[in-house]
């Protein structure tokens, strides 16, 4: 019975502490459950326009409800796209922000709602509306990931995180880059979305564009020369997996040792007086 | 004692003059219960953090000339760093199993720290720092004392992007101290905030030589203390003020001990050479401008994270001079006050009760509800304060908006105190009127039985043929055979 119920213990520290680590290894919770239920309407709408191929007409029927007809912007709603460009375009239909849910909601990336096509079609006709960024072109291949990982330091990591594994931004929540394609880090660096600030060429030329994308894909894929990476956000999963892991197995073992299990066995018991 | 053990016995005494003295020590007495070698994995982790230790020391240069990196690890090649966080590098890319003794002596940290905590509750809930073992308990908690801070110190030397940032937070906690902490801050640093060159080898001299000896002295200290009045046992059938009954020393103890060595070392080494901790490599060099989101010490300073993010923002402004600033709060205050508590907690208690005799016989937590209770209560607050900590990370991870957790975790740092109080003490009180053990004997009781009958029932084996007669009367299989169903 007893040995039985201690076994069972031991199983269950550890499938808490095995439990609590692979909590926090696992990649955040995606943040698209609305998404998720407007799905239908939108894929049935999609199959509608898809044969339309044509920037206005879409921008018409899923983005002139809050931006207005021509993208001028509906007070209270949402901002005006003049000079948005095309870079903000195909960085917010390609991160699944745009078509928001809802006015007020804070903009999360989600599985994009349109197809390839139509979100150049919808990029084409932004970037028409005014002068607005054009979508940079992307070489991470060309980048030095030293540099990158230097400028990455300097201009983002106070919001991302130097493993770009996201965190608390000063009024709202700077996303895990885990995801980011290379072309949606040079989007996101020229149109900053959000609370994101924007960055001119001036700031961070083209050339430390490719190198920040090139370390970024650095942090999609570390180097784990110590083993396990658990989550690569440092001392808490570390301080988890030392308590529920370590401290648990090494206790474990003191309750297994420490008394002599089944009663005082007289023969190896000793007496002392004070 | 075997034969073969007391020869040898005789040859050392009968040459070094100690004569008595190690048969003594050998016949030693250890009181059985698997809550007492808590100390010892603390004692073991600190053993293994000395021995990684001492090999991390021979490569490890505490020096802030700057050098730029040609090593093995790439995405750092080219980039501009100080010699210290280079050494690290090459300690954990290139030295001989470097990378695998830096994690285990890292782990060897965290567990280190937790072990002792875990002693320490259980030392509390027990009473055992009632006389006469008063004055060893402030020794153990000055040694968590600075156990923590060689943590932080150790977290601090490698001069990456965490290591440097927690120096920043360190220094900020340190100038806040009211009216002395400027000069304070500078008698640390040698000046402002990163310091002179000297700071970080004065780190290193403080985190290899200072502290390591001054743990290992009061150490000592702590088991010669333990020994000398003999260890304190729980109640029992024959356990008394006035014996100690055990384990000796030679062979078992010693043997069962030195197993718990083992674990712990395979525990560590295991961790070491298959979970990644602290991947320096991946935070890259600091620089005082520089910082990162999400930055977190090592948990055993997690409590006081949380206590500065729980902290609502105010200063204690007089005129245009800040009294007192905000990291003075959960920086200074709260740590001291739980410190304090505890450090003051044996001399309450005797003023409280009125019980200034001396213990050899430990409380189960039941026995003193009250201090029970006010100790799982402290408890809760700091960890409640303690996962106020990680806010942060938990609202990346699973989307609870910060502001929200920081109000939630400043309500229940007040109420959950409280609850647990009262609960705790109601429960105590239950159990101990009721008398079983709540997780052993479930609706049973304890009833004394003639030990005579007991004994050969514990050990059937070895050709004893119990006579029938005087066992209990419902064949009881408990070894102790002391239970009985109501
Ligand atoms: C439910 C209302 C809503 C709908 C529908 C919507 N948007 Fe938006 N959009 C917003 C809001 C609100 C913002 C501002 C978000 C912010 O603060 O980052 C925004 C921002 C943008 C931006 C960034 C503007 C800038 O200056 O950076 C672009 C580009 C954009 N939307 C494109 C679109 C496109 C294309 C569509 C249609 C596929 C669309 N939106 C549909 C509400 C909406
Ligand atoms: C002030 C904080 C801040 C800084 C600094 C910052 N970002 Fe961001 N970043 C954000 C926020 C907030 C968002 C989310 C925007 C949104 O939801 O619309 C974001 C979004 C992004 C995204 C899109 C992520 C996704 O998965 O959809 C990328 C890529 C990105 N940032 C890259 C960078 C890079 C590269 C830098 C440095 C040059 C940087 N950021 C600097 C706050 C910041």
């Amino acid at each position: 019975m007893r040995r039985a119920r201690q076994i069972a213990m031991a199983a269950l520290a550890l499938l808490l502490g095995a439990f609590a680590v692979v909590a926090l290894a696992q990649p955040p919770v995606t943040r698209s459950s609305a998404a998720v239920e407007v799905r239908p309407e939108i894929a049935a709408l999609e199959s509608q326009v898809s044969r339309l191929d044509e920037g206005p007409e879409l921008f018409e029927q899923s983005c002139s409800s809050c931006h207005g007809f021509e993208g001028e912007g509906v007070e209270g709603q949402a901002p005006s796209l003049k000079h948005a460009g095309e870079a903000a375009a195909d960085f917010y239909l390609r991160t699944g922000r745009m078509p928001l849910g809802q006015v007020g909601d804070e903009p999360l990336r989600g599985e994009p709602r349109f197809g390839d096509k139509e979100i150049e079609a919808l990029d084409a006709y932004v970037g028409s509306l005014g002068e607005g960024p054009a979508i940079p072109k992307v070489e991470p291949s060309q980048g030095s990931v030293s540099e990158g990982m230097r400028l990455f330091t300097e201009s983002c990591a106070g919001c991302h995180g130097i493993g770009g594994k996201g965190g608390v931004a000063i009024g709202g929540y700077a996303p895990p880059l885990g995801e980011a394609t290379p072309a949606e880090v040079g989007e996101a660096i020229r149109v900053g979305p959000y609370l994101m600030p924007r960055f001119s060429e001036g700031t961070i030329s083209p050339a430390e564009v490719n190198s920040i994308a090139r370390y970024v894909e650095l942090t999609q894929n570390p180097e784990d020369a110590g083993g396990f990476g658990i989550g690569h956000i440092g001392p808490v999963p570390e301080g988890l997996v030392a308590w529920f892991a370590a401290v648990a197995a090494v206790l474990l073992v003191a309750r297994l040792i420490g008394e002599r299990l089944g009663g005082s066995r007289a023969d190896d018991e000793a007496e002392e007086p004070r | 004692m075997p034969m073969t053990t007391r020869r040898v016995l005789r040859t050392v005494e009968s040459r070094t003059g100690g004569s008595g003295a190690l048969t003594k020590a050998l016949r030693y007495v250890f009181p059985d219960h698997w809550t007492f070698l808590f100390g010892e994995v603390a004692m073991y982790s600190f053993l293994i953090l000395v021995a990684t230790g001492t090999y991390l020391a021979l490569f490890f240069e505490p020096s802030t000339a700057h050098v730029v990196y040609h090593g093995t690890y790439a995405p750092l090649r080219g980039t501009e760093m100080t010699k210290a966080y280079a050494s690290a590098l090459n300690l954990s890319f290139e030295v001989q199993a470097g990378l695998l003794i830096r994690q285990v002596h890292h782990w060897a940290a965290d567990v280190f720290l937790a072990a002792i905590t875990v002693h320490l509750l259980r030392i509390f809930f027990t009473g055992a720092f009632r006389r006469p073992r008063d004055i060893n308990y402030y020794v153990g908690l000055t040694m968590l004392v600075l156990a923590v801070v060689e943590g932080y110190v150790g977290y601090s030397l490698l001069d990456d992007l965490l290591s440097g940032m927690g120096l920043a937070i360190g220094n900020a906690v340190a100038l806040s101290v009211p009216l002395v902490g400027g000069q304070f801050g500078v008698l640390l640093w040698g000046g402002r905030f990163p310091g002179t060159p000297d700071f970080l080898s004065r780190l290193f001299f403080v985190h290899v030589f200072v502290l390591p000896i001054l743990i290992a002295t009061l150490m000592a200290i702590h088991l010669a203390l333990v020994a000398r009045p003999h260890h304190s046992q729980f109640r029992g059938r024959r356990q008394k003020e006035g014996n100690v009954i055990g384990t000796p020393m030679w062979p078992a103890y010693a043997l069962r001990s030195l197993g718990l060595f083992f674990a712990t070392a395979a525990v560590l080494f295991l961790l070491g050479g298959l979970v990644q901790i602290n991947p320096i490599w991946q935070w890259g060099p600091y620089e005082p401008w520089l910082g990162t989101n999400g930055a977190q010490p090592d948990w055993y300073l997690g409590w006081l994270i949380g206590a500065l993010r729980l902290m609502p923002h105010f200063d204690i402004v007089i005129g245009d001079y800040t009294l007192i600033p905000n990291p003075f709060w959960g920086g200074v205050l709260f740590p001291g006050a739980v410190f304090g508590f505890l450090y003051l907690w044996p001399t309450i208690e005797r003023r409280w009760s009125g019980d200034r005799r001396p213990h050899n016989l430990l409380d189960r937590p039941r026995d003193n509800p009250t201090r029970t209770a006010i100790g799982a209560a402290v408890f809760t607050l700091v960890v409640t304060v303690f996962f106020a900590g990680a806010a942060d990370r938990a609202f990346v991870q699973f989307g609870v908006s910060y502001e929200f957790q920081l109000w939630m975790y400043r309500a229940l740092a007040m109420l959950l105190p409280v609850v647990v109080f009262f609960a705790t003490r109601a429960t105590c009180r239950h159990l101990r009127d009721r008398g079983g053990h709540p997780a052993r004997d479930s609706g049973a009781r304890l009833v004394e039985r003639p030990r005579e009958a007991s004994r050969p029932l514990s050990r059937p084996a070895r050709g004893y043929e119990p006579r029938g007669t005087e066992t209990a009367p419902e064949g009881d299989a408990r070894p102790t055979g002391t239970t009985k169903e109501e």
